[in-house]
């Protein structure tokens, strides 16, 4: 094992590559306690926009469906996610498994117009009234994918003796699967939840598509508040946004890390 | 034992069985009546088009379809020039994210180990704040008397007011930040694995260390380029908030042409049409990805 060492160019280039990815972002949170109402002027410091955000019930009646659409598709992508990774791993042939890995593939990387789009006119033939559930179905079936590649990476990598000597002692398949299998993969499927949830969270295009007169989520009325301007109260909805999201993300490395650091114990 | 041959079978079916069907009718589905819509008529109805499938009516399902749609996308030149001037944003975009990223997964690459792990949250985490937020953010910061404008004329580098916010240039920079962890993470996956003994016998034989950078580090980061590119060029070609928010009236897109067909001008056929020709753009980047991927992800150990 050689010595890597640091040139001076691979700092400058981190240092910079982080700045831009960060820079942005910061300036975006700092804006959001300005006093002044022009976004780009600063004004000194305030806490207004967010008091301006919780009595706008437009946009908390959003956050709140947005909130619910992404517990319940990231729910349902999880478990069909997870089935799918298994079915590519562990059934690995059954009839059609070409066009089912295609299937996988696809919406990941497909523009969004595309799947919006041709989602909204499946439910328009089929007479399913457009609103909260069109939008949950339809994030499910995005995000599915993403659980499907996260899962079955895990499963790939694991040890498969354990699930073989548990079967040798005569556990039965369902009964391998939920107290030896699911453990080992839970890491897995929890990362893969997360991943579904904040994509949904996220998503403009395939929920504009897919909304209805009842249903409207907050990056849809975040994206008609930016069409017609800058607007404080954006940034401090996006300064919380940013807030949970950094915490999630920071606890759940914390988790997993611990996690780690028990297993390794354990094998010792 | 009959009994435990049986739940495994049952298993074996059904664990395939039920993402599959959820994928045929929510995704494969939806699509054949993408290709169908785009073969029929607009009509001033809700639905707006006439449906070209009736049960009984096979005969008529044949005489209805018709290319008019396409047709109307050949004729005018205005899809024309917005499918040429996507391939070719999304193309500039996927080489200014080589030539950003390189540097970056290189020198995460070369960090110390316990830094890796760091470095690689760093690149994630704005991934999982809101895209849309990103890049409202660069509306404050690209606006001629934005953050950018004031920080380089505080500094005295320029004298008037920069007007890049609704140019192409705000788009290139868009697509960039959006899209850098996609092009960033799999270049490091690769430059991680690197030998380095390999670069330091070319030095020792003599080679110079451009060279050896040619030579030796880009041919076998050349899967994590692939990846990366494809990554990146895929959805560019289809992106529509990027140029919607950052790139003005005057960038042409085609995710951003079919958004208006179908929200402003309510054809939707003419917009299945322009998402059939998107796809018809994309269906070989995509496939070429899907092999990358399948090999990459059945390759571990």
């Amino acid at each position: 094992m050689t010595m890597r060492r640091l040139s001076v160019f691979n700092v400058t280039s981190l240092v910079i590559g982080f700045a831009f990815l960060y820079l942005p972002i910061l300036l975006l949170v700092l804006y959001s306690f300005n006093a002044s109402r022009l976004v780009t002027v600063w004004g000194g410091f305030s806490t207004q926009w967010y008091g301006a955000l919780f009595r706008n019930e437009a946009l908390m009646e959003a956050a709140w469906v947005t909130l619910r659409v992404a517990l319940l598709s990231a729910m349902l992508a999880t478990v069909l996610g997870t089935l799918a990774a298994l079915a590519l791993t562990r059934y690995g042939r059954f009839p059609g498994r070409a066009l089912f890995t295609g299937m996988v593939y696809a919406p990941m990387v497909m523009p969004e117009v595309i799947t919006g789009l041709s989602l909204l006119l499946f439910f328009v033939a089929v007479d399913f009234d457009r609103g909260f559930w069109t939008i949950t179905l339809a994030h499910t079936t995005l995000t599915m994918c993403f659980v499907t590649v996260v899962v079955q990476s895990r499963l790939m990598t694991f040890d498969r003796s354990l699930e073989e000597a548990a079967m040798d002692l005569g556990a039965p398949p369902l009964r391998t699967f939920f107290s030896v299998t699911l453990p080992l993969i839970a890491p897995s499927i929890v990362a893969g939840f997360l991943l579904a949830f904040t994509l949904s969270m996220d998503d403009l295009v395939i929920a504009s598509f897919n909304a209805g007169p009842g249903a409207t989520t907050l990056p849809i009325k975040i994206y008609s508040a930016v069409r017609l301007g800058l607007s404080p109260e954006v940034n401090a909805a996006s300064a919380i946004l940013i807030g949970i999201v950094t915490l999630g993300v920071i606890s759940a490395t914390l988790l997993s890390k611990r996690s780690v650091l028990r297993s390794r114990r354990n094998a010792h | 034992m009959m009994n435990r041959s049986l739940t495994r079978r049952l298993t074996a079916g059904l664990v395939p069985a039920v993402p599959y069907l959820w994928l045929g009718v929510l995704f494969l589905v939806p699509f054949l009546i993408v290709l169908k819509i785009s073969l029929s008529d607009p009509a001033v109805a809700q639905p707006p088009y006439k449906p070209v499938f009736e049960w009984n009516d096979i005969a008529g399902f044949f005489s209805a379809l018709d290319f008019e749609n396409f047709a109307l996308l050949a004729e005018d030149d205005l899809y024309f020039r917005a499918t040429l001037s996507s391939v070719r944003i999304a193309a500039v975009s996927t080489l200014l994210l080589l030539l950003v990223g390189f540097p970056i997964a290189y020198g995460m690459a070369r960090a110390p180990e316990r830094y890796r792990p760091l470095l690689v949250a760093a690149i994630i985490l704005p991934f999982w704040t809101s895209f849309l937020i990103r890049i409202y953010a660069w509306v404050a910061i690209l606006k001629p008397e934005g953050l950018l404008t004031q920080a380089l004329m505080g500094i005295g580098l320029i004298s008037e007011p920069l007007d890049i916010l609704n140019t192409e240039t705000a788009v290139y920079i868009g697509i960039v930040y959006a899209y850098l962890p996609f092009m960033v993470l799999p270049l490091y996956a690769t430059l991680e694995k690197m030998d380095d003994t390999l670069l330091e016998a070319a030095l020792d034989l003599g080679s110079t260390p451009w060279r050896s950078f040619w030579t030796i580090t880009v041919p076998l980061a050349m899967p994590g380029i692939i990846a990366g590119s494809l990554l990146c060029f895929i959805p560019a070609v289809g992106e529509f908030v990027i140029p919607d928010l950052l790139g003005g009236s005057e960038t042409l897109m085609i995710g951003r042409q079919l958004w208006s067909e179908f929200f402003s001008n309510r054809d939707w056929p003419l917009a299945s049409a322009v998402a059939i020709l998107l796809l018809i753009i994309l269906v070989v980047p995509i496939v070429i990805y899907r092999d990358v991927e399948a090999r990459r992800v059945e390759a571990r150990p």
